[in-house]
């Protein structure tokens, strides 16, 4: 917490509604174009292809007719830590402070030019949610016109994840500043990239320690429990391992909210 | 050619059959060299990592040769601290041992990063809570410790020893030895801690998380103790494998015993602590985060339980028996052997601990993740091992490495 805001914590996160994505990739292609992520001539081995954004394919593995997919968009889950305290895999085992919690966002950031590429946050973090610049970042001769000037464009040799549109959050931040309003941002303010491309409206973004924010709404975080969503159709991402993420999904479908944790014979069961 | 460097009536092969050998060893070790520079000057997609297998096998290899050049901080503390005065007789092959593990694991530090240019941010930039740092800020120091501790071996070379004041400093640094010594295993301590903790504090990765004590997770300690433990087998490899180069007893047989004695009881003390420590992963640690030890070993093509059994049963158990039992150490064949899978089993642990812990899935959705090195991974890899033959060739030729040596050929 800081005095940016008068002492007032903003925790932004996201809920995705994974019966309403259709899989369609805008939210990856929005990330790309807005974060200034660079791509590789063949993108053929998608394990070291850079992409903040990526959307998971999952099956419940049941034969014809009885197959059901689900597409899961996975961003940074921005996470707390164990406790919620900020103390996020990643965060805690950077030896070189190149990647910080935020504590008056909840954000975890990313610093280019002080990361020496150890690779020991992409170890940590069970999402494969950072990525490694294997390559220099190269764009078709032009494209560099078009890329955002809001975004510095990483170097080879370092890791980048998203930044939940960090830049976005600056320049509401400065708008609110400016208008003498500092510690208050509106909701549609400030919005990440995928947010605003999803064509299905399956992802929402806003700060979760506001119950008049819509991602309050869907989940309704428990903040005894370091977020733990209490609408039970509601689930994050690994919730056993104390990551205490930042992003929620939803979804009607039993399997798919099986899907989003590890258990063991019988687990699942008894704790429905 | 050379004989004015050699130790006065040591025996050593002719200067060309050295200098063929040194030849080949030094070809493999350019082949590394270019790898390195590819990997330097092209960046490290000149690897097979990728994002989901972001630790390559170099790194495997950097934890191992720490390992294994464990017997330098702890012979160093037998003989200095606790005075078993027997172990001066072979300290000095711990000592080069250790200077050539360490500065190989720096070596391979340095080409593992993203940027080695800003290498040194690790400590300007220093997160007090990353395992990480504390690895690097111990290295970097016993390292120093280290070269401090090989200076007196290099100032004894027989040209260098003429020069009054290089003898005197010798005798000096011989003096306050103990002193690094302590120092050299009060940051050991640390260092191989730290790697274990590298591990051992990653609660998103179940296969590698241990729970501890404080801030340390059991993985610290264990990986102190298993350097202590099984650093001195491959002081003893080292030391058998010049023997048999050489044809020549190097070393006495009662200093042999007795290191190889310690390192058994060590190697016992270490293994059964590293029982409790699977069984409490495998029943308390693992089931709380979703998974039961079967998920840990199955559904791929490489990663059985034959690798638990391997580590624990003939890298630990094995070894521990034979090196604690009189009858069995003493024998030279069974020693070999002993000592043998003490490097295996320690080597080993240190796969599994870096390798195994990238390849294992988390997401219930995720697949294993299996990788095979590009070559460059291998040569520089092997670059360190070329690098450390010659370095030790070159000791062994010029400097008194083996102080009973002279005493062993007369009573031949």
């Amino acid at each position: 917490m800081t005095q940016d805001n008068h002492g007032k914590a903003y925790k932004f996160g996201m809920v995705i509604d994974l019966d309403k994505c259709t899989g369609c990739g805008s939210c990856m292609v929005a990330c790309m174009s807005e974060n200034n992520v660079p791509f590789k001539e063949d993108e053929t081995n998608k394990k070291d292809s850079i992409t903040w954004m990526k959307v998971f394919k999952l099956t419940n593995g049941k034969p014809f007719p009885d197959t059901d997919i689900c597409y899961m968009p996975r961003p940074c889950m921005h996470c707390g830590g164990k406790g919620d305290h900020g103390h996020s895999p990643c965060v805690s085992v950077c030896p070189a402070t190149a990647t910080d919690y935020g504590y008056d966002t909840g954000i975890v950031s990313q610093i280019y030019t002080r990361c020496f590429g150890c690779r020991y946050c992409m170890g940590a973090c069970p999402y494969h949610a950072r990525y490694f610049n294997w390559w220099d970042p190269k764009w078709p001769d032009g494209m560099e016109e078009y890329l955002s000037p809001s975004v510095s464009p990483r170097m080879r040799g370092v890791v980048e994840k998203c930044s939940f549109c960090y830049h976005r959050y600056q320049a509401a931040r400065d708008r609110a500043y400016h208008e003498e309003r500092r510690d208050n941002i509106e909701e549609g303010e400030y919005q990440t990239a995928c947010t605003q491309a999803c064509p299905a409206g399956a992802i929402t973004f806003g700060d979760l320690n506001n119950p008049e924010h819509e991602v309050s709404k869907l989940v309704k975080p428990d903040t005894h429990q370091c977020g733990k969503p209490r609408n039970p159709k509601a689930f994050r991402l690994l919730e056993r391992l104390q990551t205490n993420p930042k992003v929620y999904y939803i979804s009607e479908r039993e399997w798919v909210r099986k899907a989003g944790d590890n258990y063991r014979d019988g687990e699942w069961e008894k704790s429905k | 050619m050379d004989s004015a460097l050699i130790p006065k009536g040591a025996k050593r092969c002719p200067f060309p059959v050295f200098a063929t050998g040194i030849a080949v060893v030094g070809a493999v070790l350019l082949w590394g060299v270019y790898a390195m520079g590819l990997c330097w000057l092209k960046g490290l997609n000149q690897t097979n990592m990728n994002d989901y297998y972001g630790f390559a096998l170099w790194i495997w290899a950097d934890l191992a040769v720490i390992a294994i050049g464990g017997g330098a901080f702890f012979t160093g503390l037998l003989k200095y601290v606790f005075g078993i005065d027997e172990l001066k007789n072979i300290i000095n092959l711990a000592v080069v041992i250790g200077f050539i593990c360490y500065s190989s694991a720096l070596l391979i530090l340095a080409i593992d990063i993203g940027q080695p240019l800003r290498g040194w941010f690790i400590f300007w930039h220093a997160n007090v809570h990353s395992m990480l740092t504390e690895v690097a800020f111990c290295l970097s120091l016993y390292f120093s410790v280290l070269t401090i501790e090989f200076i007196p071996l290099i100032l004894e070379n027989r040209q260098i020893d003429k020069v009054p004041f290089f003898h005197n400093l010798s005798h000096n640094m011989h003096s306050v030895m103990a002193v690094f010594a302590a120092t050299g295993a009060f940051l050991s301590c640390f260092h191989q801690g730290s790697l274990g903790g590298v591990a051992g504090v990653l609660y998103g990765r179940p296969f590698a998380y241990r729970e501890g004590l404080l801030v340390w997770p059991w993985t610290f300690f264990l990986f102190t103790w298993s350097a202590a433990a099984y650093g001195p087998c491959f002081t003893l490899t080292v030391t058998k494998l010049f023997e048999g180069i050489t044809r020549k007893k190097l070393v006495k047989d009662n200093v042999v015993h007795i290191l190889a004695k310690i390192s058994g009881w060590m190697i016992t003390t270490y293994i059964i602590a590293k029982i409790i420590d699977t069984i409490y992963w495998a029943f308390v640690t693992a089931p709380d985060m979703g998974f039961s030890l079967i998920d840990f070993y199955s559904n791929n093509s490489f990663y059985g339980i034959w690798i638990l059994f391997a580590e624990i049963v003939l890298g630990g158990i094995v070894p521990a028996v034979i090196l604690t039992v009189k009858k069995y150490r003493e024998n030279n064949k069974l020693l070999l052997v002993a000592i043998l899978l003490g490097v295996f089993g320690v080597c080993l642990n240190r796969w599994v601990m870096v390798l195994q812990v990238m390849a294992v899935p988390v997401m219930s959705f995720d697949t294993w993740a299996l990788y095979v090195p590009s070559w460059q991974e291998i040569a520089t890899t092997i670059l360190p091992v070329a690098y450390g033959v010659i370095l030790i060739s070159l000791a062994y030729r010029y400097l008194p490495v083996f102080p009973q040596e002279q005493e062993l050929y007369d009573a031949k």
